[in-house]
């Protein structure tokens, strides 16, 4: 038996939590853009940055997201083994997505494949798409929201390389992605690569990259490295707040790895648009919170 | 760069006096029309249930909210990527007499053909920035085709000085975007060869 009482303060906490993140920028990426704003002095790129500025101004103020494209909700969801309401929580989440469709709102985008209609409350076949993983001796869970946009989820691809093609042919995709699609983007973006021996392990921590705080770094020095490479390139494209060229394009670039089959040499790529609403919460077994990406806000 | 503030209908002596990177603030009547829109009235050959002589059409979604039995107010209304609709934009243009395309990102070379043709524009309205737009919308005068969920229907807006709106297809065959790449892909092939010298990992 489920606890009911459990779920509606679960979800209603949780549903706080999405309406948030789908007005607020997390605190890295808004100071990161406020500091690439600074840079981008000629052209369109002033306009531009003004407008996403009074944007993110005007969403706070009125309470409303910051985009129309709200996304597919994605939850990553890292349960430690010991919390206590692991029961409740997939019934939680999905009750959570309902109730920020109505209260934020949320627009419309689950359509349902082969029936091809939306759904019309963002709950679909496997949406909300929940990624779990256990966290062995602890006894809260730290849950991150990402709303995958429509625009800034098309550059996303993944491609099994031969192994002689080398780390030069990951990047070849890299830049050959982002001056097509991800002009499209809403550049600047933050670019998630992921490396592994599979399509689908290369993919998803692409995905995973995006969770990491802007400015970081992989572990791995030549991981480090390749990022920062990737970033100082990526910027020389001077793609420009929304394509339409400027001195940066990207707010970084975050890779994450997984050991590869000796044949194979597979890469994820998944892009965040500016508007990059990403959270991330840890909820304690008395449903106090630290709201990790933004400092000090109560919900 | 010229600044062009316009009221629907458009006409074409309008249109023939923009040029890409130019910036327009257009007031009147914007309709909504992405990817379904595009495919009722150019692949299945269906009527378009608004006039849009004259107007604009917008590829956006928005995030509407019914407020009374036939009235909606608009919550945020960002550009979608005008890309996904070359395909059909041409035949679009020549179907409907839209006049102005609001969408961000650029579009191809059938589109450029297209707004030639039946002498439009297409230009770009900052992405993400959905609560600006949607402040310069006064009015939801409809919406049609709603069985086609919210983010696809045709939603009618009666807008104020809505932009700026970037001017990226002209309708003498510039195209803003499609400039802009030839330079991105100059840079990139001198880029990509200095990146792989530096990752060379395998042993
Ligand atoms: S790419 Fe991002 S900011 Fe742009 S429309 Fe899509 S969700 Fe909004």
């Amino acid at each position: 038996m489920h606890d009911t009482k459990i779920i509606d303060q679960l979800s209603d906490l949780v549903s706080s939590f999405i309406c948030y993140a789908g007005s607020h920028l997390p605190d890295d990426v808004d100071a990161k853009l406020k500091e690439m704003a600074k840079i981008e002095t000629e052209g369109f790129a002033p306009t531009i940055y003004k407008a996403m500025a009074d944007n993110m101004e005007l969403a706070d103020k009125l309470g409303r997201p910051s985009c129309q494209d709200t996304g597919i909700i994605q939850f990553f969801a890292k349960v430690g083994t010991k919390f206590p309401y692991q029961d409740e929580l997939p019934e939680a989440l999905e009750q959570a997505v309902l109730k920020a469709t109505e209260r934020a709102p949320l627009r419309h985008n689950a359509v349902q494949v082969f029936d091809e209609i939306n759904t019309g409350n963002n709950v679909g076949v496997r949406v909300p798409w929940i990624d779990w993983e256990l966290v062995p001796d602890r006894d809260d869970i730290e849950l991150y929201v990402y709303m995958a946009g429509g625009g800034c989820s098309l550059p996303g691809m993944a491609k099994v390389l031969m192994p002689l093609e080398g780390y030069e042919g990951i990047v070849r995709i890299i830049f050959d992605q982002m001056t097509s699609y991800g002009v499209n983007a809403c550049p600047p973006v933050l670019l998630g690569v992921g490396i592994a021996g599979s399509a689908e392990v290369a993919a998803k921590l692409s995905k995973k990259a995006l969770l990491r705080p802007v400015g970081s770094h992989n572990e791995n020095p030549k991981a480090a490295m390749m990022e920062e490479e990737l970033e100082k390139g990526l910027n020389e494209l001077g793609l420009g707040p929304g394509g339409l060229s400027g001195k940066l394009s990207v707010m970084g670039v975050n890779i994450e790895q997984a050991a590869r089959h000796p044949a194979t040499l597979a890469v994820g790529i998944s892009t965040a648009c500016w508007a990059h609403r990403r959270a991330c919460i840890k909820i304690n077994p008395d449903f106090t919170y630290d709201f990790v990406t933004s400092k000090g806000v109560t919900l | 760069m010229s600044i062009w503030h316009l009221t629907t209908p458009v006409t074409d002596e309008d249109i023939e006096k923009i040029h890409i990177g130019d910036v327009i603030y257009l007031t009147g009547d914007i309709t909504t029309g992405r990817d379904d829109v595009h495919h009722r009235v150019v692949v299945q050959g269906r009527e378009c249930p608004v006039d849009l002589r004259g107007a604009a059409v917008f590829h956006a979604g928005p995030i509407m909210k019914k407020v009374s039995e036939d009235k909606w107010k608009c919550v945020a209304v960002g550009p979608t990527t005008s890309m996904r609709m070359e395909k059909a934009e041409k035949e679009f243009l020549a179907a409907t007499g839209v006049k102005i395309v609001i969408g961000k990102g650029g579009m191809g070379p059938k589109t450029t053909e297209g707004c030639k043709e039946s002498k439009a524009v297409h230009t770009i309205f900052p992405g993400g920035c959905a609560v600006v737009a949607a402040e310069c919308i006064e009015d939801v005068a409809g919406v049609e085709w709603l069985d086609l969920g919210m983010p696809e229907a045709m939603w009618r807006f009666k807008a104020k000085e809505f932009g700026p709106l970037i001017v990226s297809i002209d309708c003498h065959g510039g195209n803003l975007i499609d400039n802009n790449k030839v330079t991105f892909n100059e840079r990139k092939e001198k880029l990509v060869p200095e990146i792989s010298e530096k990752v060379q990992f395998m042993h």
